[in-house]
């Protein structure tokens, strides 16, 4: 179910001019960056959002009205009443850091480091920000939109171990 | 080995002044390789295991064996076509993950499916969640060495996959959702069959519960070995069987109910112990309640089209209507031609099922394309293995095919 008023309005007390929109049920707020760990805080202390559902990231290189260039996604629901928000951050190119939020949920510790990997955006007090999927020699992020479906030739250029040599 | 025993004895005879002397924890700690391919993985994922003895003390996953990219491939394939992607993640159930792709993507369109549409996937999702959880706890069962409980499962399994290939042709990977409705209505035959499979299925479950539920060797394997408290389930993100093992009441059927899920009357499966025991329970518990809701779903099976009509420009018309009338014929044309399709508004959004794992949802963005600007899949198997090291510190090597089993890691939907 969308988020109440209550959690709006206690968004609101600390956000001023929070933007805030509805889609199909699912309510989305943009957060600017400064103060993600803040809204993280509240929403689970006080509002009761103690799920965090997942941490994804769209890149938004070409996309029409596009804010930046990488758009953070949090998705939270309150397993109590059920309610459930996105949160957006925007980051860009130049600087893609963003607070961590595995001092708040430990759930976010893999989630965030599938987002490095895939898009390199760097999360500022993550425990063990490695790759994960991807090989820890690979170089690119390849969820980003200027990297090309086939790839750059990264799996032609994988060391091969022989039997006899290994 | 006596080197070390001389430098041993060399520094407890002479410990360093100030310093108390450091061991290298290389000393005593065994590392043991678990994976990427050994039987009790079941799929391809590693594990480094430090060992003290027989003990465990951390176990650090590496995974990316079978990393194929689907998100990548979510941006480039149109809304029809990725649905054979979805397949191939978790592959034990299919059909759940094509209900949750579309489901997505229909809520990103705004539409609202025919009820005949709604139950039957509301019927392919319960046996693909009867299914995944006959794979699950029949392999903790083999694990374990119960291999007579594997065969019972496995036998179910083989009456699922029959019931598949009588209504979408394919037995394993299914694509049978299509955007607006389904690939092909159901026929006689599949209600017959899936009503053979609820007369049969009981006495399946019975026997199974008569094999493991009261047998010591299994009971002494499973009980208090690798237990996740309620704080612990939330603060990880674990959903599903796993997070109802552990005192959670979160069952998406029930809070959020998506499709037809208001109409029938089931149970929330539940236990407080959160041990691979509870986890084994609630799984065969919830077995019971999907035969509840197929049964309901079968006999109140909404006559009527399967897929929306033809003004919505979304689903395939009908055959009959593409030959008799001019709209069918254009719409079918619209929808086939490359530069065509539907108009998908410029949004995003999440949408999010019960899978037999837990939530799985897809987080889609829109662009006015045929294709999706970005496909993102929340993986309940990504989120549940990230709980393993937790889980398994602590207790012996034998625990962790136990615990492997008890969180029903499927690692093609673990690396996409």
């Amino acid at each position: 179910m969308p988020a109440t008023n209550e959690t709006l309005t206690a968004l609101e007390a600390v956000l001023q001019g929070l933007e805030t929109s509805e889609f199909r049920g699912d309510t989305r707020a943009t957060v600017p960056r400064e103060s993600l760990a803040e809204v993280l805080r509240l929403l689970r202390d006080r509002r009761g959002f103690d799920l965090l559902v997942d941490v994804t990231c769209v890149d938004y290189l070409n996309y029409r009205d596009a804010r930046d260039r990488f758009g953070l996604v949090y998705l939270l629901a309150n397993t109590t009443t059920n309610e459930r928000i996105t949160l957006r951050v925007y980051v860009g190119e130049s600087d893609p850091t963003i607070p961590s939020a595995v001092p708040l949920w430990e759930g976010a510790n893999w989630l965030e480091r599938e987002v490095y990997d895939m898009f390199g955006i760097v999360f500022e007090g993550h425990p063990d920000l490695r790759r994960i999927l991807l090989p820890d020699e690979f170089t690119a992020f390849p969820l980003r939109k200027d990297y090309p479906l086939q790839g750059r030739g990264e799996r032609h250029n994988f060391p091969v171990l022989r039997r006899e040599e290994g | 080995m006596s080197e070390t025993i001389n430098t041993l004895d060399a520094a407890i005879a002479a410990p360093p002044a100030g310093a108390p002397p450091q061991l290298d924890e290389q000393d005593y700690l065994w590392t043991l390789n678990f994976g990427p391919q050994h039987p009790a993985t079941h799929t391809t994922l590693r594990l480094v295991l430090k060992l003290d003895g027989e003990r465990v003390v951390d176990a650090i996953p590496d995974i990316g064996y079978l990393h194929s990219g689907f998100e990548k491939l979510g941006e480039h394939l149109d809304y029809n076509q990725y649905v054979t992607i979805t397949d191939r993640m978790n592959y034990i159930s299919p059909m759940a993950n094509n209900v949750a792709w579309h489901g997505a993507v229909e809520k990103l369109l705004g539409l609202e499916l025919t009820p005949r549409a709604k139950y039957l996937r509301v019927i392919v999702s319960e046996l693909a969640r009867i299914s995944d959880h006959l794979l699950c706890n029949g392999a903790v069962g083999l694990d374990l060495g119960a291999f007579t409980f594997f065969l019972y499962a496995f036998n179910q399994r083989e009456a699922i996959y029959d019931i598949f290939e009588t209504v979408c042709g394919a037995r394993f990977t299914n694509s049978y959702t299509r955007v607006g409705g389904l690939m092909h209505d159901a026929t006689p035959l599949f209600v017959e069959k899936v009503r053979a499979f609820l007369r049969a299925f009981p006495k399946t479950l019975d026997d199974m519960d008569r094999l493991l539920n009261r047998n010591r060797i299994f009971m002494d394997r499973v009980k208090g070995v690798g237990i996740l408290t309620k704080e612990e389930a939330n603060g990880r993100s674990c959903t599903g069987p796993i997070a109802r093992a552990s005192g959670v009441t979160r069952d998406l059927r029930k809070d959020e109910p998506y499709l037809a899920y208001r109409d029938f009357d089931f149970n929330v499966c539940c236990a407080t112990a959160g041990d691979c025991l509870a986890r084994y329970l609630v799984r065969m518990a919830e077995m019971r309640e999907s035969l509840k809701i197929v049964t309901q779903a079968i006999e109140n099976l909404p006559s009527g089209p399967v897929n929306v009509g033809i003004d919505q420009r979304t689903a395939l018309p009908q055959k009959r209507q593409v030959y008799s009338t001019i709209e069918g014929l254009i719409s079918h044309f619209e929808l086939v031609m490359s530069n065509r399709g539907f108009e998908v508004p410029h949004e995003e959004t999440y949408a999010a099922i019960e899978s037999p794992n837990g939530e799985l949802g897809f987080y889609i963005v829109g662009d006015g394309n045929d294709t999706a600007y970005r496909a993102r899949c929340r993986p309940p198997s990504y989120i549940h293995f990230a709980v393993f090291p937790h889980l398994i510190r602590g207790h012996t090597l034998s625990d962790v095919v136990a615990v492997l089993g008890s969180l029903n890691i499927i690692a093609a939907e673990l690396d996409r």
